[in-house]
């Protein structure tokens, strides 16, 4: 078991607001990792800074023993870390096949291609079969404009997952999604997600879907890890408690 | 579909009346700018300065054939796409960076500089006067006068009907659903490892070239390059008859090119004053009843025709 993901003493400061204020966090191979925190804590930072969507006052990233503090967000994905995001970010002119083949050529390095079909067999095949693991493959003909708000989440992860990362960084990937169908999106996502074996680190303000699904939870108070370790004995803390909930 | 026409076009041309010859070469000549511009809008990136490189083109024809002597046609085509191209190569290494209003008026400054140029090195580029171009010769030959225009028509027909189908594989090919992927959502092609800037830098490159093989046809039919070849009119012009024909499928520029010449030539006939009152209303037409230009009238169609059962495809 290696360490995939280390970050050190990770600073960034937004004007006065203490979005990262020193973060060191280790997350080892296979982990399922839940952050949860209360809003402004600098969960989605803590995503933006790995991904080197923004860059560190002060710290360091290393990635598999690599050093990646500012590297661009194509360069870290090139590297096999891949992210959802909060509001699904799609491409909107497009099907919700031809979203996955986009995905998957790019992966393949054949996004210059210009001579042969987007749509090859092969990659028509891994589309598909992509797309029925998160439960989508009935979409697949469909434009990403007439899906529900759930199955926008699902292929926003869909098509990171579709990248083959060794690391996955999800963004809420409940928000938005209804109470009743919250868990059944989460259940979906973490059997795939756990069969396929890919280190997860998931950002959620949901107390109940983390306390299900992470095996390990980081919990964030303004831009500090404040808490580290199970669900079950993180959660029950009072500070903790008085942190997300905002009650003693 | 594309073979279709074509062919059509190869059949009819030779018993058109020769003026009606010439403004289709023309149009065919001017469908491979507004092609390379239709590529850059399927990426959302608008250019009015295109003209720069449909002279570059023009201009690269003049010059070949003044300073090396260069008279074979197809040979001073390819000189005219690899001069718009090695333009677009140079000056697309800015402008790949930037985006919307940004791009398009640095595409029109950069052209209006270009236009300056040609305009003001008059010792070299003959000024306002422009360059002269001669006839060009065919494997060697020199068509007999009656037939000249015919062979510049069957020229023009032959490199578009190459690069419209070159270009349709590219629209369906991963680079080509990349670029509207891209005008989608810039920031999960980052995501995904994709390269956007590279991506809007070579099909930037592609249309230049485009615009260069454009201009070099059409100063061969036209005899003359003159500095208004880049000036911003003319580039506006070309986006246009992008907008007018749809560059949503790859036969839109072509068949807006073709009915664009027309029209004009026509409204310039019937009223010599306000013949652009009429191709303006025309476009505000276009726009408000057929957004995605007039060929998605033809789309429609086949779709009607398949909902009824008809064996018979379109090609894309």
């Amino acid at each position: 078991m290696g360490v995939v993901l280390e970050t050190v003493e990770l600073t960034k400061y937004f004007g006065v607001v203490k979005a990262a204020d020193g973060i060191s966090v280790r997350v080892e191979e296979g982990e399922l990792v839940g952050i949860i925190g209360p809003n402004g804590s600098g969960k989605t930072t803590f995503l933006n800074l790995i991904t080197g969507y923004v860059r560190p006052a002060r710290g360091s990233i290393w990635y598999r023993g690599k050093d990646i503090t500012g590297l661009s967000p194509r360069v870290v994905t090139r590297m096999g870390i891949a992210r959802s995001f909060q509001i699904p970010q799609l491409y909107g002119g497009l099907t919700v096949l031809e979203n996955m083949l986009v995905a998957l050529a790019i992966r393949a390095g054949r996004s210059g291609e210009f001579w042969r079909p987007l749509q090859e067999d092969a990659r028509l095949e891994e589309a598909m079969q992509t797309l029925s693991e998160f439960g989508l493959e009935g979409a697949a003909a469909q434009g990403v404009s007439s899906l529900a708000e759930g199955e926008r989440k699902l292929l926003d992860v869909a098509l990171s997952f579709a990248l083959k990362p060794r690391l996955l960084l999800l963004d809420e990937p409940t928000s938005g999604v209804s109470v009743k169908d919250k868990f059944e999106v989460m259940d979906r996502l973490v059997r795939v997600l756990k069969s396929s074996g890919v280190t997860t680190v998931f950002v959620e303000h949901d107390l109940d879907v983390v306390m299900r699904y992470a095996e390990r939870v980081l919990v964030f108070q303004e831009g500090r890890v404040i808490a580290d370790g199970p669900p079950g004995i993180v959660l029950s803390d009072a500070e903790v408690k008085s942190a997300i909930v905002g009650t003693g | 579909m594309q073979w279709a026409i074509v062919l059509l076009l190869a059949i009819v041309a030779p018993l058109l009346p020769g003026w009606t010859v010439f403004l289709l070469s023309v149009a065919l000549a001017k469908a491979l700018v507004v092609l390379g511009i239709g590529l850059l809008m399927r990426g959302g990136l608008v250019s009015f300065g295109h003209g720069m490189y449909y002279a570059a083109g023009a201009y690269g024809v003049a010059f070949a054939m003044k300073l090396m002597g260069i008279r074979e046609a197809l040979v001073l085509a390819v000189l005219g796409l690899v001069a718009g191209g090695l333009l677009a190569s140079v000056l697309g290494m800015l402008l790949a960076r930037y985006r919307g209003l940004f791009f398009a008026m640095l595409n029109l400054a950069l052209s209006m500089m270009v236009y300056g140029a040609l305009l003001k090195f008059y010792w070299v580029t003959g000024g306002t006067d422009g360059m002269a171009v001669r006839q060009a010769t065919f494997g060697g030959f020199v068509p007999p006068a009656g037939l000249l225009r015919v062979a510049y028509f069957y020229l023009s027909l032959g490199v578009v009907a190459i690069v419209v189908s070159m270009a349709h594989r590219l629209v369906r090919s991963p680079m080509g659903y990349l670029l509207r992927a891209l005008r989608d959502n810039e920031v999960r092609v980052n995501y995904m490892g994709g390269w956007v800037e590279q991506t809007i830098y070579r099909v930037y490159v592609l249309s230049g070239g485009l615009a260069g093989l454009g201009g070099s046809l059409v100063v061969l039919n036209v005899g003359h390059a003159v500095p208004d070849f880049a000036y911003w009119s003319q580039s506006g012009e070309f986006v246009f008859v992008a907008l007018f024909g749809g560059y949503g499928h790859v036969l839109g520029p072509l068949s807006g090119s073709i009915l664009f010449e027309f029209v004009r030539s026509y409204a310039y006939k019937v009223s010599p004053y306000t013949w652009q009152l009429l191709l303006g209303a025309m476009l505000a037409l276009v726009i408000l009843f057929l957004p995605e230009g007039l060929w998605s009238l033809v789309e429609r169609r086949m779709a009607r025709r398949d909902r009824w059962g008809w064996s018979w495809r379109p090609s894309s």
